[in-house]
């Protein structure tokens, strides 16, 4: 499956997400605590550009009026009728089989290119081929 | 096939024939927007003590929302101020891409209809009209404005109505359903007089803090029970218009019900029907069986839109209620709103979407 | 004794005994309260909106004082009823005053016990309980609980808070304990405007306003997680139109998927809560006369759903046509039979 190239892992803040169109698929990208989710951004509900969503944690309940936030930063809701979706898997909580929204695989890699000699354009002095190393998110799809 | 490959399926393209969008709204920038529109007086009395409704809170509702504002999370314009208060922005996001020939706009903020200072809520109801024809009708032509009146004060309600008709852009009388009495009551009947004489529509909205519990069992906990309450202010209204005899002393009159659902109204009516085959003698004044009087009186609003697990049982309330009766609305732009192309989670053919997305509203509203 | 019951009884599961007055209660009150009812003419507590209360709402050949003899010829032998669950709407329910709430309880239950149980072997009854103070109600349950006569625990559909507050869960606690269902019956002890815009003209508007009671009192239930707390807990909305049901469940099931987190003890979608716990009787049954749409709405509530009752002598049906249009046999045994013996398992005891 072809990579498509999303952005520096450093422009992708955990709690964030990045937005790209690739081939025509507009695709929303999450760091969560350090991992790389894409979803495509359209809640499968109405939509929505989950994008637009917030982030927030999974209220979860055993006993009537007593409340406890699970994974926190993992869930994602909707920013229209609010539904949960799991950004670790693109599933809706209250219906994971029947409603959720595709999930596209990601990685992330080293790249390195070449940066531009150093010099001041004047004296010639002794210069050293720069390397960048830089941590890059790609999208599967 | 998952999801979101039927969601596709479903999807009409937004260059289709364009739509007309009953449920739009508006909101002030700031809390003096609407100052250019009152009196000096009335500036002062909002400075120095506001509102006063019937509720615990100054600035907020009795049940908190899912989302600030009631609005969606992707709505709030990024030149500042708060979800649909800024035209550019609602064009851009809203109105031009869905092709929306004509929407309604629908001012819920000042909660004129509940305000307990009749004398601020008569210059309110004025301003909120002003401020709709200065700063929005007056600045695109497909929006349609909902006139504001004190309903509790009905001789002001009237010339208020009188005032605000001969701008043709008012396209309906609009009222809230959580009222001091039951809509139907007499007290009310000098507004529905002005209306059908200007053949204007009572536009009633699911909102109002009339000061009753939300339901005859009392007051919920949730937000989420609240929800489902200010729903059945849609058979609230429909029982007491009906059952007042309101529709034997206007026959022309035309309600339409917004954003208060559609899919109680088949059971409501069948149980109407048959409470009135018994009961009859207490309501002499009807002539004809409560569902001659809703089929011919009511519209209902599609958003929001139901559900079924079953889409062909959608497909039979639709039925039920009449195809002509449908008037879609988005709601924009509140979290619960409607998107036109997903709103319809069964199979539309094209005229019977065209029928409900823009035919009837026209000839309702005779555009 | 109860009589040895058939293997395939034929239930009745709402048949309404009306109290003429609190006078019939006086020798089950005790001292202070006998003197109380006497002396300060405690009377007349029939409640406005209970329609056996409006003549034009009660089947003229069911008109008149409801004696024994009356009910067994014209609500069990006509229908050829085996078991019938009494339901008794008189308004102990409706006073302010807790405790006077719980003696008049606790009478009328040693009324029907005393007046009808003991005088017909068809007979059961759904136990009144003073929902005024929840812990005395649980009492009264306690109390009532080991005559296995009693099958239900009645409740109106409109009190004092809304049904699913946990202030009322005493009460679901006890019979829940006992494998008593409990009875939502229609009515009304009009704390709140019955509409939530305010207080209607007409009779005919508050009894329209039950039906809407009953979805948002549902709701209430299971918002507030009764049906989590009490997993065993059943509960029989009783006399509420019925057809409201399918686009309620709509509704709600859609709200959770969006509100979910306001009640997270809630992990499926409220419609399963409801076919798992909750049952409807049948009459009366909003429905149009066309047979062929009552059969479609048959099919949206559930066969499993209904409960047969004849909601006697209200005046839903002529002559023994207790089953509208659209209500075959087959369905008709199933609502008789089959569905009350699986609410009520009291009813299977010999």
């Amino acid at each position: 499956m072809p990579k498509e190239r999303v952005g520096l892992v450093s422009e992708i803040p955990p709690g964030s997400n990045k937005v790209v169109m690739l081939r025509g698929r507009e695709i929303a990208v999450f760091n969560v605590g350090g991992d790389f989710y894409a979803l495509l951004n359209r809640c499968p509900h109405e939509g929505a550009k989950l994008s637009r969503g917030i982030i927030v944690g999974l209220p979860e309940s055993e006993i009537p009026g007593c409340y406890r936030l699970s994974r926190p930063g993992e869930i994602l809701r909707c920013p229209w009728h609010g539904w949960e979706f799991d950004l670790r898997t693109g599933k809706s909580h209250c219906d994971p089989q029947g409603l959720f929204t595709r999930q596209y695989q990601t990685s992330v890699e080293q790249e390195t290119s070449a940066s531009g000699t150093c010099g001041d354009g004047g004296l010639t002095a002794e210069t050293f081929p720069v390397t960048v190393e830089k941590t890059v998110v790609f999208v599967e799809l | 096939m998952s999801i979101i490959e039927s969601a596709r399926a479903a999807t009409v393209t937004r260059t289709d024939a364009g739509i007309i969008d009953c449920d739009i709204h508006p909101l002030p920038k700031h809390s003096k927007s609407l100052y250019p529109y009152l009196a000096r007086r009335w500036q002062d009395h909002s400075e120095q003590f506001g509102t006063h409704l019937r509720q615990p809170f100054i600035n907020t509702t009795q049940y908190p929302r899912t989302a600030p504002l009631i609005c969606r999370r992707d709505a709030w314009p990024p030149a500042g101020g708060p979800p649909g208060s800024d035209l550019a922005f609602m064009q851009q996001q809203h109105l031009d891409p869905f092709h929306v020939l004509k929407a309604i706009l629908i001012p819920l903020f000042g909660n004129v209809a509940s305000e307990r200072n009749q004398d601020f809520a008569r210059a309110l109801a004025t301003a909120h009209n002003d401020w709709q024809v200065a700063e929005w009708l007056d600045r695109d032509d497909r929006l349609r404005a909902s006139l504001v009146v004190t309903q509790d004060d009905p001789v002001a309600a009237v010339k208020e109505i009188e005032r605000c008709a001969r701008d043709g852009r008012f396209v309906q009388v609009m009222l809230a359903p959580r009222s001091s009495e039951p809509l139907g009551r007499q007290r009310y009947w000098p507004i529905y007089e002005a209306a059908q004489a200007h053949n204007l529509p009572l536009g009633i909205h699911s909102y109002g803090i009339g000061g009753h519990a939300s339901s005859g069992g009392g007051w919920p906990s949730f937000y989420m029970e609240e929800h489902y309450a200010t729903t059945m202010g849609g058979p609230a209204v429909m029982s007491s218009m009906v059952m007042e005899g309101v529709f034997e002393k206007f026959p022309a009159l035309r309600v339409v019900l917004v954003e208060i659902g559609f899919a109680w109204v088949p059971s409501f009516v069948w149980r109407l029907d048959r409470l009135w085959e018994r009961m009859k003698g207490e309501v002499p004044h009807l002539t004809r069986a409560p569902s001659d009087y809703v089929l011919k009186h009511f519209w209902y609003t599609t958003q929001p839109m139901e559900e079924p697990a079953r889409p062909e049982q959608l497909r039979r309330c639709f039925d039920w209620l009449g195809w002509d009766r449908l008037l879609f609305s988005t709601d924009y732009p509140h979290w619960d709103q409607d998107d036109p192309s997903y709103a319809f989670k069964m199979k539309l053919t094209p005229a019977e979407r065209k029928q409900i997305c823009r035919g009837n509203a026209e000839n309702l509203y005779r555009f | 004794m109860l009589r040895q019951a058939d293997s395939f009884p034929k239930v009745d599961c709402d048949l309404h005994l009306t109290l003429p007055t609190t006078g019939e209660l006086l020798p089950f009150l005790d001292a202070y309260w006998h003197e109380q009812v006497t002396s300060r003419g405690i009377d007349r507590l029939e409640l406005t909106g209970d329609i056996a209360n409006m003549p034009a709402a009660v089947r003229p050949d069911w008109r008149g004082p409801v004696n024994l003899e009356m009910v067994q010829a014209r609500a069990l032998d006509a229908f050829d009823t085996d078991i019938a669950i009494c339901n008794c709407l008189y308004g102990a329910q409706a006073v302010y005053n807790a405790d006077l709430a719980a003696a008049l309880c606790s009478a009328m239950n040693d009324w029907l016990v005393g007046n009808w149980l003991s005088k017909d072997d068809r007979l059961r009854a759904s136990i009144i309980v003073p929902w005024q103070q929840p812990e005395l109600a649980a009492k009264e349950i306690e109390r009532r609980a080991p005559d296995r006569r009693f099958v239900q625990v009645l409740l109106m559909v409109m009190g004092d808070a809304p049904l699913g507050k946990r202030s009322m869960w005493p009460i679901y606690a006890a019979a829940e304990g006992h494998g008593l269902p409990i009875g939502v019956h229609a009515g009304s002890t009009y704390r709140f405007a019955p509409w939530t815009n305010g207080w209607p003209s007409f009779h005919i508007e508050d009894q329209a306003a039950q039906s809407v009671g009953f979805q948002t009192q549902l709701l209430s239930m299971i918002t507030e997680g009764v049906f989590k707390e009490f997993p065993k807990l059943r509960v029989v909305l009783t006399e509420s139109g019925v057809t409201w049901l399918p686009s309620f469940l709509w509704r709600i099931d859609k709200l959770w998927r969006g509100l979910r987190m306001e009640v997270p003890w809630i992990k499926r979608p409220p419609s399963e809560i409801v076919a798992e716990h909750v049952r409807v009787t049948m009459q009366p049954f909003d429905g149009p006369a066309d047979p062929q749409i009552v059969r479609e709405m048959i099919e949206q509530i559930g066969k499993e759903m209904m409960l047969f009752s004849t909601d006697f002598p209200h005046w839903n049906f002529e002559q023994a046509e207790f089953a509208p249009q659209g209500f075959d046999a087959d369905l008709m045994n199933r609502l008789r039979t089959e569905n009350p013996l699986k609410t009520y398992p009291r009813l299977q005891e010999k």
